[in-house]
């Protein structure tokens, strides 16, 4: 029944800018968030606990459960130590974040672009017509995105050229496609959306 | 000899004096010249103030927001006009105007929000340029007004209800029986087959409900098709690992696998470790969850949810250790990522439709082929649009534009 009301209320609130509707979704928006920052001990609890739980029993990989409580401890310490102006700079906890916790993340982020690599690889595979298609596409959108493109075209009139035919597939064919799938998932959300709001889809809630 | 000499003498230091003058004299005009012509030309530099400065209430609103419009200073008008910027003042009840606002040149229009009703707003607008300053006249003090409809929005409205109803009209059928085609969507046909498999190597199944919270529905979508999955899994008895990014997601996902354990008949296999908190930081969760993919080598990975760039990271991961990978996201941009790495690929409206696929219900099949109907229209409109656009170019047929224009119009959401 909350579920309900809560969602015939977020749907009104979108046709009606009347008081209350008006601010019933940065109400929800708030309590959400408040709910959240509370949750988010549960969570870290929960971190600590099975990292503990490793150690103390020296389970398989216990090592890097230790590294887990270590770092916890290490940005969570300076953190609440530093008072309201910890982010501020000069601090330890500023420190870590730019110099630790930066380059980590953006090392992570890096491996990306070697993934891109060996998943084109496998994609662009010519195994049949649509893999064929979908290598013929990408190898001229690629060309047409980068200088040698139009430099190999130059002698083609404008418009004709491989940035051309690059910008060609991406504003038609490729928008297309995007736009059915989009009007696909619109539709989807507005279904789901009535099943949750009328309590046919309870699963979330852990029922039926 | 020597007094003409010396006279000459004299006349020669008289002469270097007066040049001495002169060149000095003119060295000090030039200069001076620049920073004495600049010094008058700023004085010069007089504007005109902005006019036709109009206050009218912010439509479909709470009675909180006012537009203020007007006409850019004349001197703000031509290019390298002397205007530097605008400030907007503001009188609450008629009281004294205050400076509430700071634009750039050019502008013509400010919105100012967060007003009260039933309060008086009166607002005049001052050009800048260095040295000078010139205001426009005050409006008239004018109160925000509120609306009870967005009248903008009737036609999403009209459209959402249509759909709705037939999504109502469909889950009836159901109800009373009707035999509903729905087509087969392999990711889904999948899912058992997935599962066998990690009962047959005696591995785990890795569960990744994408990084967002529980307010996103592809989580929401995600939670509904762990309950399916993991009343398989109970049934099985295979261990499911599930590492979340968000507190309420562990939370939500805990009683989704404890209740489906209850309905498998074996509540004492459920653990509250097998859905474990990481952290909400999008590439330390990426980094955790790797590093479960490569030491504990899950045979089937679910990837269902709401993913930014850490899609690809994850799932060639998955691949790179040989696991079969379902997948499925909303997100469009990280759709050609899961279908290059992964075995199947829940394309948008797939992962929304999976949990009533999987649940096999007649009333969540209905809904299904509720959104039908919402298609076929879609299908339709763009069809027509297509015909009446091309047409209406082609050949110039005004009809056919304003058809087009006509359901441009019904079908923009505001």
């Amino acid at each position: 029944m909350i579920t309900g009301i809560v969602g015939a209320v977020f749907v009104l609130q979108y046709f009606i800018p009347h008081w209350p509707f008006s601010k019933m979704n940065a109400w929800f928006s708030d309590w959400f968030s408040i709910v959240a920052a509370f949750a988010i001990w549960l969570g870290a609890l929960n971190l600590m606990k099975i990292s503990a739980q490793k150690v103390v029993g020296r389970k398989e990989d216990w090592g890097y459960a230790l590294v887990i409580i270590f770092s916890f401890l290490l940005i969570v310490i300076p953190g609440f130590a530093g008072g309201q102006g910890y982010r501020e700079a000069g601090t330890f906890f500023s420190w870590l974040y730019e110099w630790a916790y930066t380059p980590l993340s953006s090392t992570m982020f890096a491996i990306l672009a070697f993934f891109v690599a060996s998943a084109s690889y496998r994609a662009f595979r010519a195994r049949n017509l649509e893999a064929s298609l979908l290598l013929i596409a990408a190898f001229f959108v690629m060309l047409g995105r980068v200088p040698v493109g139009d430099i190999l075209t130059g002698f083609m009139p404008v418009g004709w050229r491989l940035s051309d035919l690059a910008s060609w597939v991406m504003n038609y064919p490729q928008a297309a496609g995007q736009r059915a799938i989009m009007i696909g998932i619109a539709l989807g959300l507005v279904s789901t959306s009535l099943r949750i709001i009328l309590g046919i889809e309870r699963s979330h809630l852990g029922g039926e | 000899m020597r007094r003409r000499h010396s006279r000459h003498i004299l006349l020669f230091h008289l002469f270097l004096f007066c040049l001495f003058l002169v060149t000095s004299s003119a060295i000090h005009a030039q200069s001076e010249t620049p920073a004495d012509t600049a010094a008058v030309d700023t004085a010069k530099v007089q504007i005109e103030p902005p006019t036709s400065v109009v206050v009218t209430d912010h439509k479909y609103d709470d009675a909180d927001a006012l537009e203020l419009t007007w006409v850019p200073s004349v001197n703000d008008r031509v290019p390298g006009g002397k205007v530097v910027g605008y400030t907007v003042f503001r009188s609450i009840n008629e009281r004294e105007f205050e400076p509430l606002q700071e634009l750039l040149p050019g502008s013509n229009f400010y919105l100012d929000e967060s007003l009260y009703r039933d309060t008086l707003y009166s607002y005049y607008v001052m050009a800048y340029s260095r040295n000078d300053s010139a205001r426009s006249v005050a409006t008239e003090p004018v109160s925000p007004q509120r609306e009870w409809l967005h009248v903008d929005r009737a036609w999403l409205f009209v459209i959402a209800l249509l759909i709705s109803i037939s999504v109502f009209y469909f889950i009836s059928a159901a109800k009373k029986g009707e035999d509903l085609f729905i087509r087969k969507i392999a990711g889904l046909e999948a899912v058992d087959e997935a599962i066998g498999r990690a009962t047959e190597m005696g591995r785990p199944i890795l569960y990744i409900p994408g990084i967002l919270d529980m307010d996103d529905v592809q989580t929401l979508a995600a939670i509904t098709i762990l309950g399916h999955v993991s009343r398989t899994v109970a049934d099985y008895d295979i261990h499911v690992r599930m590492p979340v990014s968000r507190s309420l997601v562990m939370t939500a996902a805990r009683e989704t696998i404890k209740a489906s354990y209850q309905t498998a008949g074996r509540p004492d296999a459920y653990n509250d470790d097998m859905v474990q908190y990481v952290t909400d930081e999008q590439f330390g969760y990426v980094a955790a969850v790797d590093g479960i993919m490569v030491r504990e080598k899950p045979a089937t990975v679910f990837l269902l949810g709401a993913f930014f760039a850490e899609s690809l990271i994850l799932a060639e991961t998955g691949n790179s250790i040989n696991a079969i990978q379902i997948a499925g996201t909303a997100r469009p941009a990280q759709l050609p990522f899961f279908i290059a790495a992964c075995d199947f690929t829940l394309i948008g409206e797939e992962l929304f439709a999976a949990s009533a696929y999987l649940s096999g219900e007649p009333k969540q099949l209905g809904s299904l082929k509720g959104q039908d109907v919402g298609k076929f229209v879609a299908m339709v409109v763009i069809i027509i649009g297509v015909v009446a656009v091309t047409l209406g170019q082609a050949f110039d047929v005004a009809f056919m534009q304003e058809i087009f224009d006509a359901l441009t119009y019904v079908f923009s959401t505001q």
